[in-house]
C-alpha cells in the first residue's frame, strides 16, 4: 500500500506544478518516476512515444500508463493487470484533482487578478522557465539507453541519424502540391519504428 | 483539442457565449494540470455546478485513459524487451522521441520572445535540472522561482511607473 500513497503524491505535485503543458510537464514527470526507479530510462521514452501517438492529452497518458507499469516493476507481488489497474486510477485521478479544485475554488481569484496584471506578470516569468523545463526533458532523454543500450558506435551512429532526420522532418515544412506541410509526429514516431524495424529486426 | 472542446461547446450545442468560453479559457490557462481538463472542468461547472464539473473532466480523461490502458495491457516492459520486433521497433523510435521534444524547445522559445536579458533563464534552468544534482535539479525550484521572479518585476515596474507619474503631477 505505501508505494501507492507515493504514487498518489509523486502524481498530485505533478499536478500542482504542472505549468506550461505536457512537454514541461514530462521533466517533473521523468524526476518523479525514472528518479526513484518505478520504471527504466527506456519504458519512459516508450512511454512518451506511445502517449504522442494516442489521441488526449500527453499528461493523462502517461499518468494512465506509468501507473499502470510502476507497481508490477516496483515489487513484483503488486504485478499487473489489477494492481496496476489500480496504478493508473490513482495516478490519473491524482494529477487532474488539484487543477479540478482550483479550477472550482481559485476561478473567482484568479479573474479578480487578471484585471490587476499579477497574473500576466507572475506568467511573464514562467514562460522562460518553461522554454528551459521542456529543453531539460529533452536533455536528460540524451542518454545511452535511448541512444546507445548495446554500447556498438554504429547503433549510436544510425540512433544520432534518426535523430536528426525526425527533427528535419518535424521542425521543417515539407513541399507537397505547392503548399508546405508540417508532419504530424505519428507519422514520424512509424517511420523511425519502421527504420528500427529494418536496422534492428 | 480545445478547438475541439469550442466548436461542440459554443457552436454545436450553444451551451455557452463564445465569450465566455474565451474568458473561462484564460483562467483555465492560469491553473497548473492539464489545459483540457481544466477548461472542461471550468465549463461544467458554469453549466451545472460541481456536479457538471466532475462530468465533464471524467469524461475528457475517460477515452484517454481507456485507450492506454487497452495498450498498456498488450504492451508491458517484458514484452518490449523480449520480443524481437517490438524491441527492434522501439530502438529506432526512441531518439526520434527526443527529437520530437527538441522541436517544442525551439518552438516556445520562439513564442517567449527571449531576450538577451532573459535568454540565460531557460539555459540556467535546463543546465541545473539535467545535471541531476538533487535539490538544485528539482524543476519546482524553478517553477517557483520563474513564477516569484515575475511577481517581483511587476510590483517593480508598476512602482516605477507610479513614480513617475508623481514626478509628472509636481
Amino acid at each position: 500500500m505505501g508505494f501507492y500513497l507515493k504514487l498518489i503524491w509523486a502524481y498530485v505535485k505533478i499536478g500542482i506544478f504542472g505549468f506550461g503543458g505536457g512537454y514541461a510537464m514530462l521533466s517533473l514527470v521523468e524526476k518523479s518516476v525514472v528518479g526513484p526507479g518505478w520504471i527504466s530510462e527506456q519504458m519512459f521514452t516508450d512511454i512518451v512515444a506511445i502517449s504522442q501517438m494516442t489521441p488526449g492529452p500527453i499528461g493523462i497518458n502517461s499518468a494512465t500508463y506509468i501507473g499502470y507499469v510502476a507497481p508490477g516493476s516496483v515489487d513484483p507481488a503488486l504485478a499487473p493487470p489489477l494492481w496496476g489497474l489500480l496504478g493508473s486510477v490513482l495516478a490519473t485521478l491524482a494529477v487532474v484533482l488539484p487543477s479540478f479544485y482550483l479550477v472550482l475554488y481559485a476561478s473567482h481569484f484568479i479573474r479578480r487578478h487578471h484585471e490587476s496584471g499579477v497574473i500576466k506578470g507572475i506568467f511573464s516569468g514562467l514562460r522562460p522557465v518553461v522554454v528551459g523545463l521542456i529543453a531539460s526533458a529533452a536533455i536528460m532523454l540524451m542518454n545511452a539507453p535511448n541512444f546507445n543500450p548495446n554500447g556498438l558506435d554504429w547503433q549510436l551512429a544510425v540512433n544520432i541519424s534518426i535523430c536528426i532526420c525526425a527533427f528535419c522532418l518535424v521542425f521543417f515544412p515539407i513541399p507537397w502540391r505547392g503548399k508546405r506541410i508540417k508532419l504530424h509526429p505519428i507519422y514520424v514516431i512509424m517511420m523511425a519504428g519502421l527504420a528500427g524495424y529494418m536496422i534492428y529486426g | 483539442m480545445i478547438s475541439i472542446i469550442e466548436k461542440e461547446v459554443v457552436d454545436k450545442h450553444h451551451w455557452i457565449e463564445r465569450d465566455d468560453f474565451l474568458d473561462l479559457l484564460a483562467v483555465a490557462q492560469s491553473i497548473p494540470g492539464i489545459l483540457a481538463v481544466n477548461i472542461a472542468t471550468a465549463i461544467g461547472d458554469r453549466l451545472c455546478g460541481m456536479r457538471g464539473s466532475v462530468v465533464a473532466a471524467l469524461g475528457t480523461i475517460l477515452p484517454s485513459f481507456l485507450i492506454i490502458l487497452a495498450i498498456a495491457i498488450f504492451l508491458t516492459p517484458d514484452v518490449i524487451k523480449e520480443n524481437r520486433v517490438v524491441s527492434s521497433v522501439f530502438m529506432g523510435i526512441r531518439p526520434a522521441v527526443v527529437a520530437l521534444i527538441v522541436a517544442p524547445v525551439i518552438s516556445s522559445a520562439k513564442a517567449a520572445r527571449l531576450s538577451l536579458k532573459t535568454v540565460w533563464i531557460p539555459l540556467v534552468v535546463a543546465l541545473m535540472i539535467s545535471l541531476d544534482l538533487g535539490m538544485v535539479s528539482n524543476p519546482v525550484l524553478y517553477i517557483f522561482l520563474g513564477g516569484l521572479g515575475g511577481y517581483l518585476h511587476f510590483v517593480y515596474s508598476r512602482r516605477r511607473l507610479e513614480g513617475r507619474r508623481k514626478e509628472g503631477d509636481d
